[in-house]
């Protein structure tokens, strides 16, 4: 819809404006806290099917939340099915006091690691995670230079997988921050209430995952940066 | 103010959030400036944190929906509340 570029300076001006993020669905976020207290009211006045409409914009994030804790994509779709059955049966606990959002997830955290609980056998990296809390190395991959990944190279399953093996090889407490706060985009505050922790141990968390995923994926990415032009001879 | 390399390291997701000072942002950014490394340690880790929120990252699994509300539809048939 925009006016057509005059030259190749304003093309380039144009890109550097757009919004540096962007996915293929909106955020899950947007959804009207009014609208959810009504569609509650309605269900458990006995129009249950409503549900379905209420959980389903929680749902990815819900999915998400439980493959980060369990590891397994078929034992979070399982989870993800137990995760909505609690909620719907304790819907008429919800106080509205925190978003719907923020109670559903912590209720899906809940059923994640009450599954590792029953498993016996928390994931090794739990532990190595509470270890290393009180420190570790979270030096950053250093660089001299970096030529930015464009989002288009998603369409590449390769770079896809390697972000989600990347995240998936986080220690618990950072790799469920990432998800929360940079996947699932939520409020500091948001991500902190479902997590139980304050802000600020929340953000230590945070920069720390981000210093670890940088580590681990920047000289990996380089292979997935636009190759630089090459111009031979001058134009005519 | 000056500012060493691993100082600003320790910024960086603060940083990139805009959630830094800004008294110690200016003080970044002059380092910034003039520091390669800091300056591509900072666009790295901004361009993994573009990269993961994709949606393309984390697919859904085929049919995950449908079956999820299958299962809810037999919750609900079941009068659970």
């Amino acid at each position: 819809m925009g006016e057509p570029v005059k030259s190749p300076k304003e093309f380039l001006e144009r890109i550097r404006s757009m919004p540096e993020k962007s996915s293929s669905s909106p955020p899950a976020a947007a959804a009207n806290p009014d609208r959810e207290a009504e569609c509650i009211r309605r269900i458990l006045a006995g129009e249950k099917h409503l549900f379905h409409e209420l959980i389903r914009p929680c749902e990815r994030a819900i999915y998400r939340m439980l493959v980060g804790i369990l590891g397994s994509e078929a034992d979070a779709e399982d989870a993800a099915q137990e995760t909505a059955i609690k909620v719907y049966l304790n819907l008429k606990n919800f106080r509205g006091d925190a978003q719907f959002r923020t109670w559903v997830l912590s209720i899906a955290r809940n059923e994640g690691l009450g599954r590792l609980r029953r498993q016996g056998a928390r994931r090794e990296d739990s532990l190595d995670a509470e270890a290393e809390e009180q420190g570790g190395d979270f030096t950053p991959a250093i660089l001299t230079s970096w030529r930015e990944v464009p989002l288009e190279a998603l369409e590449r399953k390769e770079l896809a997988g390697l972000l989600r093996e990347a995240i998936e090889r986080l220690p618990e407490i950072y790799r469920n921050v990432v998800i929360l706060r940079d996947i699932e985009e939520m409020e500091g505050r948001e991500a902190a209430a479902v997590l139980g922790i304050g802000e600020g141990a929340m953000k230590v968390r945070l920069h720390r995952a981000r210093a670890l995923l940088q580590k681990t994926l920047a000289p990996r990415l380089k292979a997935f940066a636009p190759q630089r032009k090459r111009w031979f001879g001058g134009g005519r | 103010m000056r500012i060493d390399c691993k100082h600003v390291w320790d910024h960086i997701s603060a940083y990139i959030d805009g959630e830094v000072e800004a008294e110690l942002r200016a003080t970044i950014d002059r380092h910034l400036e003039t520091c390669e490394i800091c300056s591509a340690v900072l666009d790295s880790t901004r361009n993994v944190v573009v990269l993961v929120a994709d949606d393309r990252v984390f697919e859904l699994p085929a049919g995950f929906s449908r079956r999820l509300h299958e299962r809810l539809d037999r919750e609900l048939a079941l009068g659970g509340d």
